[in-house]
């Protein structure tokens, strides 16, 4: 059991080389092969197993979200044994449930020019070039599958009048291939898989365990062999053990305590399996989302997110003079500042969600804010309603408006809606191979956990793809090819001092948490966390801020595990210890977050250091050093003076060509 | 404002629950019912006594999780309406409030205002899928599914599986949520193939776990999804038909 609440070397402007050392490069085992043909090459070369072996491979699924949904039904269809587990009481509760917007897919039906090479170069440039292109091929390749399969098990996708699909366009792209259901496209696809799940569990093949928390994973002769799970109705503790374990737990945004994630979203799983062994990428690639709700208050929860398909509609704005106070309707068309289709007139509004968020936090620092704290801008519909008619504004963003006005009591008709940058998706995650291992063999990931499509900084409607992608039509090849090998090996008896040891591990860490009697609940400790990370951590970054965000996260970390109060038993349902479990693990991964920041020495996608930009504020990319993904080991976190490790895997483009992103 | 709530409290599903008196002297009006719990507990934990719990996640109406009953009332005091999205706005200051689980023999306590809501899934689990395997699917453009055939089943397609019309239900029937499921799969041609064998098997599991329907329309009232009320008439039709043909199509 290691302890974190040793600090390490406290230097508020320390440098990168005083947190982290260097370490062996990492492979990410891409096909040798142009880009577009590695998925068909990689498919061929995998070893198979036979139907009537399948049930004797036992694989743990955890997670059943739109990846973890997809790749358990679609592993059980198969005929292997699964076993899956979610902290939900549901598996159609995972957050993949509330995504608005839609899910791209390169069918490239229209003649509007779209095909898989462009679909391959958007994404990568999208990312600004920090992403595997070959991955980027892989999904382009199976998006178009995966709108046949979830149109076939149940998902009603929006339809043209003409009866076929109907698609519109996202930020970020000129052409139009995002699928959608109304304002609930994550809704529809998600239980459409969760459904599928069920049936697989009515059949036998998946065995589906609620209501359950991983919270350490088995490593055993080197492979992944199982996790450690507590009950959350009645606190019991077991390991389970496997063939190969999925980790398909979603994203880590809401490190940020406000965020658009569900409350419930955390980074245990993937934190934990990260102190066995499995490296962390580009932890500091974070998307803030440009049309989130502002802050209002001290108690509001969370900034809910208004789908980003407002701005095909809608125009941003804010006063062209700063402080102005005067309600939105009074300020006249020439005192107003459509700063995004001032700065990039090509895309406009449309510009991609780093971009639009960066130039949204430019306005509101330099004064001209909007709203009663004066942290938000206008998107405004009034345009829309003159051109296109109140009526038809409403059909399109009917549910959305209404959420709004649910919010905030306005009603966006009558007056623009405010929106700020809020912490949305992690491009960051579990470093995976090409074939969604992680550097521990036998620990997949899928879906947001992982990191490879989106680069650094991910294009709106292309996470509900990648979650599905993963789940129904990548893992499915992926976890057969590692297990044919392994035909005839038994899982891990739970006798076994690996099993045993990790039990153990959670025992102690519970009652740890239990046992500190503080004087302070979890939430607190989260919401300063989201406080030194936004500040630090957020839209623009700098190396000082970065330092000092360091140092305030230990200090944090150190108050937190002498401080924290977890009142309730552990042989219980206890939600006050599973916040502060999750926490404790925000606590550790905040700091490589932002160790992560510091030393990626350039400004790209998401990422933007103050320090890396041209004259006119734009980011400035250094292809040179850094085309490269960061995969990190962390050190103990009881090890004194110790620092992280980088491995780097370099990224080569074939098929999109290195270039600067340019949405002028 | 200044709040008084009154909140059950129980340990677990075998103990007995009581109410117990809590005061918010700090609600505001934009808090959304949640946060004020959010607040409750805070002061809570602050004077060492054991937060509330309660269930949540997004905390904007989509996931299904939360629902605790406001003074008797599934939801809240806003018609259609999730609790996570109910507003203090809705109480008057120095208003009494009672907030206790969502009641119904289906939905055992599992501790205050948490209840177990797995018997919703298991009438899913019965047939609420579409025997498609991964990859098997033929393209979704050659079957033209018409603007408003896709639109209606979007209409049913919409519920977010709270329970909240079978607290709402005098008899915990369970007829709003099956009848969305049946409706919505049964109205896109490409998942009618099993239109009948799914009723049957949903139906049945559904009138295992859930009392009968009574048509009192309470459900629809709460639902947060607007499913329409004639989802239940749907329940009764869906099953008569597969009766009447005597086939899984
Ligand atoms: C508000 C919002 C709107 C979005 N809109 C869009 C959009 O329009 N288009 C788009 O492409 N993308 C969108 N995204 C992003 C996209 O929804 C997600 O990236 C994607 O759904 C993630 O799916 P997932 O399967 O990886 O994870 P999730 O759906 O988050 O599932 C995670 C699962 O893991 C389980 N879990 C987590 N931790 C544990 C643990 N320790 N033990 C056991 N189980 C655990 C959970 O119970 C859950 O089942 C949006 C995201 C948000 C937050
Ligand atoms: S039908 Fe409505 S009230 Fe019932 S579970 Fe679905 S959303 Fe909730
Ligand atoms: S918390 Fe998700 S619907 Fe209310």
């Amino acid at each position: 059991m290691t302890d974190p609440t040793t600090t390490r070397a406290d230097t508020a402007s320390c440098t990168p080389d005083d947190v982290r050392t260097l370490g062996t490069p990492v492979d990410g085992r891409v096909p040798d092969v142009p880009a577009e043909q590695a998925w068909d090459d990689r498919r061929l070369h995998y070893p198979l197993v036979a139907p009537a072996n399948r049930r004797k491979f036992t694989v743990i699924v955890v997670g059943t979200g739109l990846a973890g949904a997809g790749a358990a039904a679609a592993l059980g269809e198969l005929g292997y044994d699964v076993e899956c587990f979610t902290i939900h009481d549901a598996p159609r509760r995972a957050h993949s449930v509330a995504a608005q917007g839609g899910i791209n897919a390169a069918r490239a039906r229209k003649v509007d020019n779209d095909s898989v090479h462009r679909f391959v170069k958007d994404t990568v440039k999208g990312g600004d070039f920090r992403g595997r292109e070959a991955d980027a091929y892989r999904l382009g390749q199976e998006s178009v599958r995966v709108i046949d399969h979830m149109n076939a098990i149940g998902a009603p996708f929006a339809r043209e009048y003409g009866g076929e699909l109907a698609t519109r366009s996202f930020g970020g792209v000129q052409v139009s291939r995002t699928y959608y259901t109304r304002g609930q496209t994550g809704q529809q696809l998600q239980v459409a898989g969760a459904n599928a799940l069920l049936r697989q569990v009515a059949r036998g093949t998946v065995t589906l365990h609620t209501r359950q928390e991983m919270l350490d994973l088995v490593v055993a002769d080197g492979r992944a062999q199982g996790i450690v799970v507590r009950d959350l109705v009645t606190g019991e503790v077991r390991a389970v053990t496997a063939h190969a374990v999925v980790l398909a737990t979603g994203g880590y945004g809401n490190i940020y305590c406000k965020s658009t994630l569900a409350k419930n979203s955390n980074a245990t799983a993937a934190w934990r399996a990260h102190r066995r062994g499995a490296y962390f990428a580009n932890p500091a690639f974070i998307q803030f989302h440009p049309t989130a709700l502002p802050l209002m208050s001290q108690w509001q929860s969370k900034t809910i997110l208004m789908s980003e398909s407002l701005r095909n509609d809608g125009r941003i704005w804010v006063p062209a003079r700063a402080d102005d106070d005067r309600a939105p309707e009074a300020i006249p068309e020439s005192e107003r500042d459509y700063y995004l289709e001032r700065r990039y007139p090509t895309f406009g509004n449309l510009t991609p969600r780093d971009v639009a968020s960066r130039a949204a936090r430019e306005r509101i620092d330099a004064g001209f804010g909007v709203g009663p704290l004066k942290n938000a801008v206008y998107l405004d519909f009034a345009d829309a309603i003159a051109r296109l008619g109140r009526e038809t504004v409403v059909a399109r963003y009917s549910n959305l408006f209404h959420m709004y006005e649910q919010a905030t009591g306005d009603d966006p008709l009558s007056t623009p809606m405010r929106i700020a940058p809020g912490a949305h998706f992690a491009m960051g995650g579990l470093w995976s191979d090409y074939d969604m291992m992680t550097s521990v063999p036998g620990l997949f990931v899928g879906g947001e956990v992982g990191w490879g499509y989106h680069g650094a900084n991910r294009l709106g409607a292309n996470s509900l793809l990648s979650a599905c992608v993963d789940g129904w039509f990548t893992l499915p090849y992926a976890v057969p090819g590692y297990l044919a090998p392994l035909l005839g090996t038994r899982v891990l008896p739970h006798d076994d001092p690996a099993v045993l040891e990790a039990v153990e591990a959670v025992h102690a860490r519970t009652e740890r948490l239990l046992s500190t009697g503080g004087t302070q609940g979890p939430d607190r400790f989260h919401r300063r966390l989201g406080e030194i990370l936004y500040r630090y951590a957020g839209v623009t970054r700098t190396p000082e801020g970065l330092a000092q965000g360091i140092a305030e996260i230990r200090a944090l970390r150190e108050e937190f595990w002498r401080d924290v109060r977890v009142l309730g038993e552990g042989a219980e349902l206890n939600q006050e210890l599973e916040r502060a479990g999750r926490v404790a693990d925000y606590l550790e991964m905040a700091e490589l977050l932002c160790v992560d920041g510091l030393d990626r020495d350039e400004s790209c996608g998401a990422h933007f250091r103050a320090d890396h930009q041209t004259s006119d504020g734009e980011a400035l990319r250094d292809d040179t050093t850094w085309c490269r993904v960061s995969a990190w080991e962390s050190p103990a976190p009881d090890a004194p003076d110790a620092r992280f490790v980088r491995h780097d895997e370099p990224l080569t483009f074939q098929a999109v060509p290195l270039q600067t992103r340019n949405y002028a | 404002m200044k709040l008084t709530l009154e909140v059950w409290r129980q340990r677990d599903a075998a103990s007995p629950g009581a109410f117990e008196t809590y005061e918010v002297a700090d609600a505001t009006a934009e808090m959304t019912l949640l946060e004020l719990l959010d607040r409750l507990n805070d002061q809570l934990v602050e004077q060492g006594r054991e937060p509330v719990a309660f269930e949540s996640d997004c905390r904007e109406g989509i996931c299904g999780c939360c629902g605790v009953n406001v003074d008797g009332r599934p939801h809240g005091p806003q018609a259609n309406t999730p609790s996570c999205e109910q507003h203090v706005r809705s109480f008057a200051d120095g208003e009494v409030v009672r907030l206790e689980p969502l009641r119904s023999a289906a939905f055992p306590v599992v501790k205050d205002l948490v209840v177990d809501r797995s018997a919703l899934d298991r009438v899913i689990q019965a047939g609420g899928h579409v025997a498609v395997d991964a990859g098997t699917a033929p393209d979704a453009d050659t079957t033209r599914v018409s603007y408003e055939t896709a639109e209606m089943a979007l209409d049913f397609a919409a519920c977010i599986g709270c329970g909240a019309c079978v607290a709402a239900c005098p008899n915990g029937s369970a007829s709003l949520f099956t009848g969305a499921k049946l409706t919505h799969l049964a109205t896109l041609p490409q998942t009618r193939q099993q239109r009948g064998a799914r009723a049957v098997a949903m139906v049945d599991q559904m009138e295992h776990d859930f009392g009968p329907c009574s048509t009192f329309g309470e459900c629809a009232v709460v639902c947060p999804a607007g499913i329409p009320l004639s989802a239940i008439a749907a329940v009764g039709k869906e099953r008569m038909r597969a009766f009447l043909r005597g086939r899984a199509s």
